[in-house]
């Protein structure tokens, strides 16, 4: 039985890696919820997001603040060009997924060409620095990516239920002809979320340089925990994901630390698993 | 049709015998696993296309399965010395049983079914790989079968794994076929357009669905047993590759999803073009063109090859073409012998302290009705009184949350949608939903097959004429988006009545008719009635209502506020309350 203070440190870690995946689940359990359209190539433009501010934080030296504006504005750009191409050919839910899914293995591929297989690692300064509270660390970037995270979930979620336009966003989702018919500019709104789900990606994907190694194949690693998060959260809640992915990232961690490490990636399919056995009307 | 099929199976004779004599020649060995790698995709294509072409639910773990096959043949031939031919049934059967299990998860779960699975699927691609890295099986150094025995067909081994694969190739193929032209795939066609009318229709959609996963899922299994011996060194990296996911989508989708042969045309296609740029750093690049391939197809030309070759082949040979002709119409037996005395007391139907409720709105507050043998019953109330939630308790759709439906005795509050439909209870849609891929025909002969019990050939004929007695017969082979709203209406009783039910439940069928049309509308419910079908009506218009109907049922709220003759209920204070407003009672 592994120590107490082993255990306590694996639920801060997990807290925190929780909140990164609550922060990748965000964007795709927005566009899943409210666009309905099941987006596979978020994980992709995530990691893509994290070579980039990779290669401009080792190559060209650009600190990753900047790097982040600079993706962040590109991939809101990205997200309303997709979106353009959803609704220019009228694609639905499932194709969808069909397209996203190839974008995902393009956006592999062009990783893996262009900077190899081999895995990457962002050393800055500040890498691997901590807070010490007792005797437990806290990680600064993976805090702050924390923080990143609630901030920007609790934001969504008070966007959408406050605001004039974040209501009419969950209107469209709900009824979207109806919602027109009511006068909201279905279009253009969504247009806009799309950009939005895409510049999420973006924050995600300066935090995993941060934080991660990379390699291209991550990106299949992910989808299964990050479906995981967002059906756990519920479709189109912000909260929901950021809480969901906390509570993988800490079970996660409790069976690294309990069990053996290599089970880890299997803690959230079983998850899943019991709850679409014992819980199916969740969904 | 006998004096053309016989040229096709000559030709396919002659085709398979020449497949299987190229290893006993010295064709060379580049050409031969060159065809290896065509029947390989083939079957990898072919199975993947029998649950999710069909059926519409896109699997992204076929490699899941294809691994598990690849394990199982690969760890009993090298550690527990089963002989190698023995492991490809078992490799199957795992892989089946693998596909069941995930499909019993999924295929229950009520909203975004078709996103679940395929997300479930992936997720399943990469815990089967886990598991296997993880332990003996792999434990990430890969399995050797060099040293596995293979019986010699020519006098090698290489032609054995050739006629392996082409085996493969021709069991997936007929598989496909047989399925494409049974009763279940009507049904995968039918889950395809939309899942709950298919089921209320009574195709025990769960069911065929597992069926077809673990099928599809079992083929891959027995194909990934041979290939573990084709490339004797397996590795979890390779056997669980993306491409292994993505290629036999593509080449269903290039190829054409909705017909058994397109995956196999696509695989051809598809293996030929990419043959050559297989190995080496263009690897990479090549899968990257093959997903951006996946796109185009996906947008431009999503209903694949396979359609506007079958239409250059029925220009070049007509008269192997299917005809057009309308099947020679045929009335099926009623399910009930003619009852021209209507109206026996006995029940029929009895709903019997019916809840339903939807998160805080009880839609049905204890609702007791009960609906005798040959009657009809006319349903009124206001919008949001729970009518059409009762229709949809009745055949199933909603399960009750108290009380009993007892069907001729039968209580069938718990029984599927499906079971109900079977029985004998058939609806119509106020907002008529066809299969839209399937024709006016093909609409009508599902109820006949799944509703009615009917054979596949008597089907078409009774679907013949139902056409004819509901005025479609020039419609048959039109798809539903081809005919106007009013014979849209028509085409959702046809359906209804194919199915022979001895109750028809009848939504608001005279809704957006005109006056003409709707004296037409109502002289066919009589006549429905006549034939000894007792219907439930549910409808607005006062003036059918009351001419229409023997006894009237008033829903409001939720509950029963009244229950008579049409003249009883129009003067029950509580109705004229409910309907005119408390100024107008008495």
């Amino acid at each position: 039985m592994p120590s107490l203070s082993l255990i306590e440190q694996s639920v801060i870690t997990g807290l925190l890696t929780g909140g990164l995946y609550g922060l990748l689940a965000l964007g795709l359990s927005m566009s899943w919820g409210l666009l309905r359209l099941v987006n596979l190539g978020h994980f992709a433009i995530a990691l893509l997001g994290a070579y980039l501010t990779w290669f401009m934080g080792t190559q060209l030296g650009i600190p990753p603040w900047w790097a982040g504006l600079i993706i962040v504005a590109a991939f809101f750009i990205y997200g309303i060009a997709l979106h353009w191409v959803f609704m220019r050919f009228a694609v639905t839910e499932m194709a969808s997924m069909l397209i996203t899914f190839a974008l995902a293995v393009i956006i592999e591929a062009t990783l893996q060409f262009i900077w190899t297989a081999d895995f990457r690692r962002y050393e800055t300064a500040w890498g691997s620095q901590s807070w010490v509270v007792g005797s437990l660390y806290f990680p600064k970037l993976n805090l702050i990516a924390f923080l990143v995270a609630a901030l920007l979930a609790g934001g969504t979620w008070a966007w959408l239920r406050y605001t004039y336009v974040g209501r009419a966003m969950r209107a469209c989702a709900e009824d979207a002809p109806i919602a027109t018919a009511f006068g909201i500019n279905h279009r253009r709104l969504s247009f806009m979320f799309s950009g939005l789900c895409a510049a999420y990606a973006g924050v995600a994907g300066v935090f995993i340089a941060l934080v991660a190694t990379l390699a291209p194949s991550q990106i299949w690693a992910w989808v299964g925990v990050v479906f995981a998060v967002v059906i756990i959260g519920r479709l189109g809640n912000p909260i929901g994901a950021l809480a969901g992915g906390i509570l993988i990232g800490v079970c996660e961690a409790l069976t690294m630390a309990v069990v053996n490490p290599s089970w880890a990636s299997l803690v959230s399919f079983s998850v899943l698993i019991a709850l679409l056995l014992f819980r199916p009307r969740w969904v | 049709m006998s004096a053309v099929r016989l040229p096709v199976k000559l030709g396919l004779g002659l085709l398979a015998a020449i497949l299987i004599a190229v290893p006993a020649t010295n064709v060379p060995a580049y050409y031969v696993a060159f065809l290896y790698l065509v029947f390989f995709w083939i079957a990898m294509a072919t199975s993947w296309n029998i649950l999710s072409g069909f059926a519409g639910y896109w699997s992204f773990g076929h490699a899941a399965f294809f691994g598990t096959g690849v394990y199982t043949s690969a760890t009993l031939a090298t550690k527990f010395g089963v002989p190698f031919l023995l492991t490809l049934p078992i490799a199957a059967l795992l892989a089946a049983a693998l596909g069941a299990a995930v499909g019993f998860v999924v295929f229950r779960i009520q909203r975004l079914r078709g996103e679940l699975f395929a997300l479930m699927t992936i997720s399943v691609t990469f815990v089967v790989a886990t598991i296997i890295s993880n332990t003996p099986i792999d434990g990430g150094s890969g399995v050797y079968l060099i040293s596995v025995a293979l019986p010699e067909i020519f006098g090698s081994q290489n032609a054995t794994i050739y006629l392996l694969g082409l085996f493969m190739a021709a069991a997936a193929l007929a598989l496909a076929y047989w399925v494409y032209h049974s009763r279940m795939g009507r049904g995968l066609f039918a889950i395809h357009d939309d899942e709950d009318v298919a089921e209320v229709k009574g195709v025990p959609t769960f069911r065929y669905k597992l069926a077809a996963f673990a099928l599809s899922s079992g083929i891959a299994g027995a194909v990934g047993g041979v290939y573990s011996i084709y490339v004797s060194y397996v590795t979890v990296g390779e056997t669980f590759e993306i491409t292994v996911i993505m290629y036999p989508v593509v080449m269903s989708i290039f190829g054409g999803s909705r017909h058994w042969l397109g995956p196999a045309l696509g695989a051809v296609i598809v293996t030929i073009a990419l043959y050559g740029f297989a190995a080496g750093p263009q690897a990479i690049l090549v899968r990257g063109g093959v997903a951006f391939g996946l796109i185009v197809i996906v947008l431009l030309l999503p209903t694949g090859v396979m359609p506007s070759l079958q239409r250059c082949w029925a220009r070049l040979f007509p008269s192997l073409a299917p005809g057009r002709a309308l099947p020679e119409p045929r009335a099926a037996e009623p399910r009930v012998p003619h009852a021209a005395s209507v109206t026996a007391l006995a029940p029929l139907l009895e709903c019997r302290d019916v809840w339903k409720g939807f998160g805080g709105v009880q839609a049905l507050k204890g609702v007791t009705l009960d609906v005798r043998q040959g009657e009809i019953l006319g349903l009124v109330g206001p919008n949001g009184s729970g009518k059409s939630t009762l229709i949809n308790v009745i055949t199933g759709h909603f399960k009750l949350d108290d009380g009993a439906v007892v069907f001729d005795g039968t209580p069938i509050g718990a029984l599927p949608a499906h079971r109900i439909a079977q029985l004998g209870i058939a609806r119509s849609y106020q907002i008529p939903r066809p299969f839209n891929h399937l024709t006016v025909l093909d609409n009508v002969a599902l109820a006949a097959v799944f509703g009615g019990g009917s054979s596949e050939a008597a089907a078409r004929r009774e679907a013949s004429y139902w056409l004819g007695y509901t005025g479609l017969g020039g419609r048959a082979f039109h798809l539903p988006e081809q005919i106007n709203l009013h014979e849209r209406k028509f085409l959702e009783l046809a359906r209804a009545l194919a199915a022979r039910p001895r109750i028809l439940l009848l939504d608001e069928v005279l809704s957006g008719l005109n006056n003409t049309e709707i004296d037409e509308a109502m002289k066919l419910i009589l006549d429905i009635r006549a034939r000894g079908t007792t219907i439930i009506f549910v409808e607005h218009l006062m003036r059918a209502v009351n001419k229409l109907s023997d006894r009237v049922a008033v829903l409001n709220g939720g509950a029963l506020i009244a229950l008579g003759t049409p003249d009883e209920t129009m003067n029950d204070q509580e109705v004229v309350k409910v309907y005119l407003g408390k100024a107008h009672a008495v």
